[in-house]
């Protein structure tokens, strides 16, 4: 099987900071991988290099075998799909303006949103259950709603590949879970997910892989079964864990 | 649906109020016609007095006034996307006071109205090149900082407008100020803004949709396909095109730019594919109406143009600013 994303020797691109080790994993479709690290230690930068939204310093990152640097950038949205932490609203727009942008790349310059786009968009915003919102403005929803917008745009983009940067920020634990079994669906549908995230019992639950990111430039992939230990996070936050197992899933709680 | 009817609707209401204001615009005047014998002119007849003075005098004027106000609105559209900020006009990175700097020089050494419009397009020009150049820097080009760099280029222009205008000889200053609060006595030919007006949105209309994922931010863009750094030189380049013919034509008339795609902005919402066209008839619209009070409202003398766009666009906005949610 191709991976659809596929990572050799890779150091990413964080001016005035050492490289660091290089990166090697892939992800395969049906996989979901969960990106660990402490704060500022380049996760985000790490997902947007591997969008192609900036150079690396080393290495090479190969989607569905091909470079990276050898797409063209309207193939690649439609391959992959980045869920961004940060947004800008410059302008006012609805909610539905806003899911639409998601079919940008499927559409020809001359192209007006067809049917079919209106109805994928529309399903999105059901599946994440904002489709009451439909037309109202982005600026006055809160922080959890226009986080599921977010997500429900990337989901009417359809890619193959999901890199999603903390998808489920700002949301209640009812979403959070809700989004994370979307993530989960999308990975049994074919599709590939990296997210970047902070939460580990979520990542014990849901994650099939996880990368982790130390901030001395040390990195290990691998299972969640051999990275979620204890004795690794531990080291990782630099805060003492102890885990126990509940309901089969591992859960994570700081020691005080 | 996305383009909505009432999108559909209201391009049709601007289109009306485009053909409107243009036979407005050559029927009112020192001598106004009739419907009658505006449309025996239109048929190729009528009085030979009123021919000329519809076809030779009033129409190229309108038809300037018309081009001019659309390739402002349309340039402010473009420069707020681009700038991702819904208060710049087509003057904040300073062209308007490039093409002054140049069209007051030229008035200064006595130059006729060609080598006027000539060298206030090469100044544009200048202004453009230089703000695109700074910008550019060592960095990367961001917004804020293409802004900061228009904005205090303009305000060295600003300098050099002031200083022409304290050494100019008295005789030449009712001029310049004409020139400098925007004026169509000076248009000649409508052809120039008219098709640039034509071609710019046979270009502009295709990326409409692009432009609006380029408003949520050069990353979005990016990874949705948009060729983000094309299509930002692009729109600038357009950008400065439509507003150093438009300041060529007319002088710096002001507002039109700002005013013009802000409130349609307020009253349509943010998708350029709708903003774009409308906002050129309304620009259109507005500037013809506007010379046309230029002339009669203290007929035999003529308004500078520029007055009258604030006038009107002034109250209108704050009117609608205050209206809107």
């Amino acid at each position: 099987m191709t991976p659809l994303l596929q990572v050799k020797n890779l150091v990413i691109d964080i001016p005035q900071r050492a490289g660091g080790e290089p990166l090697e994993f892939a992800v395969l479709p049906g996989q979901v991988w969960g990106v660990l690290g402490p704060n500022g230690v380049g996760k985000t930068t790490l997902l947007h290099t591997l969008a192609g939204l900036r150079p690396a310093r080393a290495g090479e990152v190969r989607v569905k075998g091909r470079p990276l640097q050898a797409w063209r950038r309207r193939a690649l949205a439609r391959m992959l799909a980045v869920l961004f932490q940060e947004r800008h609203e410059s302008f006012p727009a609805t909610v539905m303006e806003t899911v639409l942008i998601g079919r940008h790349p499927w559409l020809p310059p001359w192209q007006l949103e067809r049917p079919e786009d209106i109805a994928l968009a529309r399903q999105a915003l059901e599946r994440l259950a904002v489709a009451e919102l439909a037309p109202r403005l982005l600026s006055t929803l809160s922080g959890g709603e226009r986080q599921r917008v977010a997500i429900a745009t990337v989901l009417a983009q359809a890619p193959q590949l999901w890199l999603a940067d903390e998808p489920t920020n700002h949301l209640d634990l009812h979403h959070q879970v809700g989004v994370m079994a979307l993530l989960a669906q999308q990975a049994a549908a074919g599709c590939g997910v990296l997210m970047c995230m902070h939460d580990l019992n979520l990542a014990a639950r849901w994650c099939d892989h996880v990368l982790l990111l130390y901030p001395d430039g040390a990195v290990r992939a691998g299972t969640a079964q051999q990275m979620l230990k204890p004795e690794l996070l531990s080291e990782l936050y630099r805060q003492p864990l102890v885990a126990a197992e509940v309901d089969g899933a591992r859960v994570f709680v700081p020691v005080k | 649906m996305v383009i909505e009817r009432r999108f559909c609707w209201a391009l049709a209401a601007l289109l009306l109020l485009s053909v409107s204001a243009l036979l407005i615009a050559v029927t009112v005047g020192s001598v106004t016609l009739s419907a009658a014998e505006l449309w025996a002119v239109l048929q190729g007849g009528g009085d030979p007095l009123h021919r000329t003075l519809l076809l030779d005098l009033r129409a190229p004027r309108a038809g300037a006034a018309f081009a001019t106000g659309a390739l402002l609105a349309l340039s402010g559209a473009l420069m707020q996307v681009l700038l991702r900020n819904p208060l710049a006009d087509p003057y904040v990175l300073g062209l308007s006071g490039g093409a002054a700097v140049g069209a007051l020089s030229a008035m200064l050494l006595g130059f006729g109205a060609a080598m006027i419009s000539g060298s206030a397009f090469i100044g544009a020009l200048c202004s453009a090149l230089l703000v695109f150049g700074l910008a550019q820097g060592a960095g990367s080009w961001s917004p804020a900082r293409l802004l900061l760099t228009g904005v205090v280029v303009a305000a060295g222009w600003g300098a050099l407008i002031s200083f022409l205008l304290s050494v100019g000889p008295a005789e030449r200053l009712p001029g310049m100020l004409y020139w400098l609060m925007g004026d169509l006595s000076y248009a000649r030919s409508p052809w120039p803004a008219a098709m640039l007006l034509v071609a710019v949105m046979v270009l502009a209309l295709p990326a409409g949709r692009s432009l609006n994922v380029l408003a949520r931010g050069p990353l979005q863009a990016a990874s949705l396909g948009v060729p983000v750094v094309w299509l930002e030189r692009g729109v600038y380049v357009l950008a400065s095109l439509l507003t150093a013919v438009a300041v060529t034509t007319a002088g710096s008339v002001g507002f039109v730019g700002l005013i013009v795609p802000h409130m349609l902005r307020l009253v349509l919402g943010n998708d350029q594919r709708v903003i774009l066209p409308a906002s050129a008839l309304a620009g259109g619209s507005l500037l013809t109406l506007a010379d046309t009070f230029s002339r009669v409202l203290i007929a035999p003398e003529q308004l500078p143009v520029g007055v009258i766009t604030a006038l009107i666009g002034v109250p209108t906005f704050l009117w609608l600013l205050y209206r809107s949610r």
